[in-house]
């Protein structure tokens, strides 16, 4: 494929690694915010191929991850009323509430459907109108324009039985929250290339600034992230603070003018909560106060709901990065992804699910006595072995 | 969800009420929005993200990366060429190393 499968060039990627180990003259820790990165750099060895003391944290930008339990209880009880129809990108399907989850609610009679574009579920409302149809509206600044979009469009059709359940969050302002804890190791940032095509960078110049932190906008090939990674250690050698573009080929600095403007007709921003990391100020998108009828919460009055996360996932450490899925007694006896504990082993973009995915830590605690092999792209059985247990 | 991937735009529809159109990935097709890239016409490329064109894929600047990507790699090859037998080796070099088999540097790599 175009575009893609030159940045995945095996004897460049090696020309990189070497590049990286001759600039390298102390250790620096470097957060890759996004879940998609985290995916193809530890699918891919990156992080293990790096010099002794370069470390990548594993950041908070799995949108599956950081949406609150509460909120996916709140889907749940939507989901079940017998008149909605509820829609969700596919990822959401398996991520558990407290008590079941959208996959094993629609086995039991829900009607719940994956749609791969919100215009979908906007269109199934349209061809439904006896029907409520709900989106799950969840994503980071990248999924915000459709969703905004979809509910433009539902207003502009008149429809009265669409309503989206928001929970979008924001990276700018978890980036701050991380830089402003006290555990924060990060010295440098690889932006969300992404979420930067659509918002642009100039909200990371002042936080570049204020924090002294290198920020390198990064595409999400191996060759795009292992560049970022170089670009963002030759600024912390040379004392720099800036944000570079590495992604220029899909990013501008003012990001996609059209599509912000349609987020911001729809959308404001407001606080919202993080799962696993608590409520963080002014990081993510509510509804503007015109649009309130397409609010699924307000629509269907879920109420308030307090749920305890498991007492064994150690989820907000994780998504903060101050500790590896390695370092979890849960990782891979208790938490897998069969039966996941925790949002970071639900998502594929989760940190624990990709460290799962690689056979991270767990082939060698099974060979003495099942000489399991490492599939390839799989994971040994170990997960299930002593799933069995519970 | 969050993964957006470059395609190629085969069909570009502007009579509906929003810019749509066909996008090839790699020889899958899917339908997408248009809406948000006005700019781009038919057999340009864009990112998609969830059925939403968010950016064209600009063809100069991936081929400046790629080359400077390139040429990076020569650079360090040269760079280690002239390293001499690796950067392990001691700095009072034994007879071993001196008479020994020239090691080319980052052959392993």
């Amino acid at each position: 494929m175009k575009y893609v499968d030159e940045y995945r060039n095996a004897s460049v990627a090696r020309r990189l690694v070497a590049e990286i180990a001759r600039v390298t003259t102390r250790p620096w820790a470097i957060m890759e915010v996004c879940g998609g990165q985290t995916h193809t750099l530890v699918k891919q060895g990156i992080d293990e191929s790096l010099p002794d003391g370069v470390r990548l944290i594993h950041g908070p930008g799995c949108p599956v991850c950081v949406t609150p339990l509460e909120q996916v209880d709140k889907a749940l009880a939507i989901a079940a009323r017998p008149d909605v129809i509820f829609t969700s990108y596919g990822d959401m399907l398996r991520v558990p509430g407290s008590s079941t989850d959208l996959l094993a609610l629609k086995a039991r009679g829900a009607d719940v459907r994956i749609v791969y574009s919100p215009l979908d579920a906007v269109r199934l409302a349209a061809a439904n109108r006896d029907r409520q149809v709900v989106f799950f509206a969840i994503g980071f600044e990248t999924t915000a324009p459709a969703n905004a979009m979809a509910v433009w469009q539902a207003r502009q059709l008149g429809l009265t039985n669409f309503s989206v359940l928001v929970s979008h969050v924001l990276v700018p302002p978890a980036m701050t929250a991380i830089l402003d804890s006290p555990a924060n190791q990060v010295q440098a940032f690889l932006a969300a290339g992404h979420v930067c095509a659509v918002m642009g960078w100039t909200e990371y110049e002042p936080i570049a600034a204020r924090y002294h932190v290198p920020i390198v906008v990064t595409g999400f090939e191996p060759l795009d992230l292992l560049e970022g990674i170089l670009m963002a250690i030759r600024q912390l050698e040379e004392g720099r603070a800036e944000v570079e573009n590495q992604y220029a080929r899909a990013v501008r600095r003012e990001g996609n003018r059209a599509a912000q403007e349609t987020v911001f007709r729809v959308f404001d921003v407001g606080d919202r909560t993080w799962r696993g990391i608590g409520p963080i100020p002014g990081s993510g998108y509510r509804l503007k106060p015109e649009f309130e009828t397409f609010d699924a919460e307000a629509r269907f009055d879920v109420g308030e709901i307090h749920v305890l996360e498991h007492p064994a996932c150690i989820a907000g450490e994780i998504l903060q990065g101050t500790r590896t899925p390695l370092e979890c007694t849960a990782y891979g006896t208790l938490c897998s992804p069969q039966r996941p504990l925790g949002a970071p082993m639900v998502s594929s973009e989760g940190t624990c699910a990709a460290f799962h995915a690689a056979g991270r830590g767990l082939v060698s605690a099974a060979q003495p006595l099942l000489q399991v092999a490492p599939l390839p792209g799989g994971s040994p059985t170990v997960g299930t072995a002593t799933g069995a247990t519970r | 969800m969050c993964l957006g991937i470059p395609g190629k735009v085969v069909e570009i529809r502007d009579d509906g009420p929003l810019r749509m159109g066909r996008v090839d990935f790699g020889g899958v097709r899917k339908e997408a929005c248009l809406a948000y890239t006005p700019e781009v016409g038919l057999g340009d490329y864009v990112v998609v993200h969830v059925g939403f064109a968010i950016s064209r894929v600009d063809e100069e600047e991936a081929l400046r990366t790629l080359e400077m990507l390139e040429m990076m790699g020569d650079l360090v090859q040269q760079e280690l060429a002239t390293m001499g037998p690796g950067m392990d080796a001691p700095a009072v070099a034994d007879d071993a190393a001196l008479h020994g088999p020239a090691v080319a540097p980052g052959a392993s790599s």
